[in-house]
């Protein structure tokens, strides 16, 4: 049977990874690109285009941990040692990344260490994200029930890689975002930087998919053996599409559609991941079954995740659309 | 090792560390939430301005301490992974469901609502601002529901089964939830978060009183936390009385290490002051009152209360810091109930706003809540060693695969970084708890332009920061 509770948890997990990344990515990419806007006032709108909504973002991460914790306790107990310093370090960039939201504003000879502590904590957030995201590709020495490697197996040139490109894709969602939601110069100057981090994205994302492949025979077979092969190869023509729709969207003035285009190449990337990975929740190592929770747990908090997260859904839909449109640059903060 | 010290020490210390910022904000927040609720409810039904600068004047305060709530607790949901791996596998199929709750039922609410709170008015209207308002301060108490479920089931566990691979196994979550000590535990924790609050409120109404005593807005919050600390204490001390007794049948060694006991004794003295020495297994120095121990334990002269020795001495919590925090706390717990019976007798003479030498006490009181909380919960968690689940789960056994300098290093790290970032904050908080209070806008024009701080950002050109509101 496949719809047993840990497939659905699993599903759902993956769900809930999966929102966050796009959601905190355009917000963590707005501080990524704050070096490119050196303007005080071009700051202040671009944190205001995500002061409301950033913390909203960020639930969906303690919800991926918290529940991770919950449903699959093995797994959790097994990749947070593993990944403790790129963990540990994220942490702390959210830390500064967070409080810069208020602190920019309250301090007036301060205030470049603030946005400096808001751009380097989103890179480092976003850059340990995609390491840790490229250790768990790359596989985790497990013994027991614990982890059984040293405290730098996740730092690799593939690791590295992988860190790199989320930081830039992150970027690139944060440039499609201020050109949805800003106007005039800084619009402009967005749409510039979007083209860019495009082009890059795209790019490491053929290289990181070809690499993953390489690195272990069950990724290689599914991707390029028979007849599976046959259903993966819809995830790189539908990238193929996100890409020219990101081009058109930029080159003519498409306010929307290079945004969705953006969160269709990380949601078809995150697929790919989907795909490599099951049913292994720690490759080659656990599967999601052999980590989850007994049924007990794995029921009582379905009924409430079933029940909530469309609610959530809502709600939170209903925050955007409080604050959509463009950003009016005279709206002040508090 | 580490700086002489083992894994297990420096992630005890990162724990402690990490959630006594994380337990300081939360419970501002969770007052503030509240009070900020009232007011803007008494601004609806009042009509009086006044409230409407107070709640945009404290909106800004919740706002940072919010964010810095916020920060600090991602931390701690996954500090249990890195630093606490065997407890997360064995107890995570009973802690992460509550957990999870806490997620899907608090932690969305209150930030879906937050922004609609903090920037929203001009675009929702009046009433749909109140009712965003009113969603975050629930949110933070059904926060505080769920994670004092979690904490009170490992202090007093049941409704557990456990498996062949050592994993708690939850059974009955009814159970779970409503274990024994969650309801005395929940009820404490809340007053004391709102007490904290009112003190601290009412110590910047305290303030400015001094400088102003017609001062119409301070007059309005320094009246409600007065009423505050004149209710809400003597009830906190009843149900603190009552959490005692509670814990005395599910954590007696808990309540020795208290109370500094080391022998059983029928008519146990009331130590008040001493200095307990766990190697010697006595209190040196002790103050005591005969009699008076047994009497507030068991409610008889004669009653026998367990000491220490009770217990093999790796079975036994150390008893210095507990029995140091309770004493702390419930001085301050004392001194709480004095200021408002005060500010009782100033009510009924008419005096509330006159006399000084109130308004002063009520200002040095401003940290006092801070304070009685983390001490209340250093009593608690320090008391519950050597355990993490107890009776059942040793703190030893719960942790990580991980090394001392892994665990020394991130410390460090994290002592630096809450030092610099929440040091600042804190800065933040007091320049804009300096800021003047006026009720309208009128004054708020001839106001005092230079209003916090050598360096006002854009939001203190304005004293309330309404001018520019959104
Ligand atoms: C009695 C209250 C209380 C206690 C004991 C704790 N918390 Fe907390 N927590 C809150 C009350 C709260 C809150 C009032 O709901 C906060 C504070 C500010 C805020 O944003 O929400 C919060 C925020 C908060 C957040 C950020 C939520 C967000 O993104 O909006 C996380 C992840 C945690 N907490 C996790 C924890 C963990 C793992 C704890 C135990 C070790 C813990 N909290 C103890
Ligand atoms: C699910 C919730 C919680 C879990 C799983 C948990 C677990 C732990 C663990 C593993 C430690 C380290 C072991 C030790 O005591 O040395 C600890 C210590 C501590 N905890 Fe909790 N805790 C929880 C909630 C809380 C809360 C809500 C507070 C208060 C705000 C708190 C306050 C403390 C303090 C002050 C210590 C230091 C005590 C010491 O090190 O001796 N804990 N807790
Ligand atoms: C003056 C009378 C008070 C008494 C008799 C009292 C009693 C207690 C006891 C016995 C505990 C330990 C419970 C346990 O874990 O076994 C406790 C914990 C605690 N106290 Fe108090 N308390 C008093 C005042 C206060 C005040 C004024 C505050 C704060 C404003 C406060 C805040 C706390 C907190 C936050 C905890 C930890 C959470 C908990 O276990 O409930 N207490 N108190």
């Amino acid at each position: 049977m496949i719809l047993d509770l840990p497939f659905i948890w699993a599903a759902l997990i993956a769900f809930v990874v999966l929102t966050y990344v796009i959601l905190d990515g355009f917000d963590l990419g707005v501080g990524i690109l704050f070096p490119l806007f050196p303007a005080r006032h071009d700051r202040d709108v671009m944190t205001n285009s995500v002061a409301p909504v950033w913390d909203g973002n960020e639930t969906w991460l303690v919800l991926g941990g918290g529940g991770l914790m919950a449903v699959f306790p093995l797994a959790y107990a097994i990749i947070f040692p593993a990944l403790y310093m790129p963990i540990m370090l994220m942490l702390l960039g959210l830390v500064f990344r967070g409080v810069a939201f208020e602190f920019r504003w309250r301090s007036g000879r301060w205030i470049h260490l603030w946005d400096w502590g808001f751009s380097i904590g989103s890179m480092v957030a976003g850059f340990t994200q995609g390491i840790a995201l490229g250790a768990l590709v790359q596989g985790i020495k497990v013994e027991g029930r614990a982890y059984a490697g040293g405290w730098w197996d996740w730092l690799t040139s593939f690791s590295v890689l992988t860190g790199v490109a989320v930081v830039i894709g992150y970027a690139l969602l944060g440039a499609t975002w201020l050109n949805l939601k800003t106007s005039g110069q800084l619009q402009a100057h967005a749409r510039r930087i979007a083209l860019v981090t495009a082009a890059i994205t795209v790019g490491l994302i053929g290289v990181v998919s070809i690499w993953t492949s390489t690195l272990n025979p069950v990724y290689f077979e599914r991707w390029f053996g028979f007849p599976t092969a046959f259903f993966s190869s819809i995830v790189p023509l539908l990238l193929a599409v996100c890409s020219f729709g990101l081009w058109h969207g930029l080159t003519h003035d498409k306010h929307l559609q290079p945004f969705l285009a953006a969160l269709g190449l990380f949601v078809l990337s995150f697929a790919g991941i989907g795909i490599s990975f099951y049913p292994f929740i720690i490759p080659g190592a656990l599967t999601f079954e052999a980590a989850a929770a007994p049924d007990s747990s794995l029921q009582f908090l379905l009924v409430g995740a079933v029940v909530l997260v469309p609610i959530i859904l809502i709600y939170t839909g209903y925050a955007y659309w409080v604050f959509r449109g463009k950003i009016d640059p005279q709206e002040g903060y508090h | 090792m580490f700086l002489g010290l083992d894994a297990e020490t420096l992630a005890r210390i990162q724990f402690a560390f990490t959630i006594s910022f994380h337990f300081i904000f939360p419970s501002f927040s969770i007052g503030l939430a509240s009070f900020l609720a009232m007011l803007e409810a008494l601004w609806l039904i009042k009509k009086d301005d006044a409230y409407l600068r107070l709640f945009d004047y404290w909106k800004t305060i919740f706002a940072i301490v919010f964010g810095m709530g916020v920060v600090t607790g991602i931390v701690m949901s996954y500090q249990f992974g890195t630093n606490w791996a065997v407890f997360s596998d064995r107890a995570g199929p009973v802690i992460g469901p509550l957990m999870g709750y806490e997620v899907l039922t608090a932690f969305f609410l209150e930030a879906g609502f937050l922004g609609i709170m903090l920037f929203g008015r001009k675009r929702v209207g009046v009433g749909l601002h109140f009712f965003a308002t009113c969603m975050v301060a629930i949110g933070t108490l059904i926060s505080a529901t769920w994670i004092i479920a979690a904490n009170s089931w490992m202090q007093t566990p049941q409704g557990y089964s456990i498996n062949d691979v050592g994993q708690f196994i939850p059974v009955d979550w009814w159970a779970i939830i409503f274990n024994p000590s969650f309801p005395y535990r929940l009820v404490h924790t809340v007053l004391a978060s709102f007490l904290t609050t009112a003190f601290a409120v009412g110590a910047v109404g305290a303030w400015h009183l001094l400088k102003n005593k017609n001062n119409h807005p301070a007059r309005i919050i320094f009246s409600m936390a007065m009423w505050m600390a004149a209710l809400v204490t003597p009830v906190q001390i009843f149900v603190g009385d009552q959490h005692g007794l509670n814990t005395l049948e599910h954590q007696p060694a808990k309540i020795a290490a208290m109370e500094g006991h080391y022998e059983t004794r029928k008519g146990a003295p009331l130590i008040l002051f001493g200095i307990p020495d766990d190697a010697a297994e006595e209190t040196r120095f002790a103050i005591e009152i005969p009699k008076l121990g047994s009497l507030l334990l068991t409610h008889e002269l004669d009653g026998e209360v367990k000491g220490l020795k009770n217990w093999a001495p790796e079975d036994r919590p150390k008893a210095l810091i507990p029995f140091f925090t309770f004493r702390i706390m419930v001085g301050l717990g004392v001194l709480m109930l004095l200021v408002g019976a005060w500010s009782i007798l100033a009510r009924i003479r008419g005096k509330l706003y006159d006399w000084k030498w109130l308004h002063r006490a009520a200002w040095v009181m401003g940290p006092s809540g801070f304070v009685a909380v983390l001490a209340g919960w250093y009593t608690t968690e320090v008391g519950r060693q050597p355990y993490t689940i107890y009776g059942l789960m040793r703190t030893s056994e719960s942790l990580s695969p991980v090394s001392a300098p892994a665990v020394g290093t991130s410390l460090i790290a994290f002592i630096v970084v809450y030092f610099v970032v929440f040091g600042a904050g804190v800065l933040y908080l007091l320049q804009l708890m300096r800021r003047p209070l006026v009720s309208d806008e009128h004054e708020l024009n001839k106001g005092p332009v230079k209003a916090a701080g050598i360096n006002p950002g854009p939001a203190q050109d304005a004293p309330i920061g309404a001018a520019n509101d959104p």
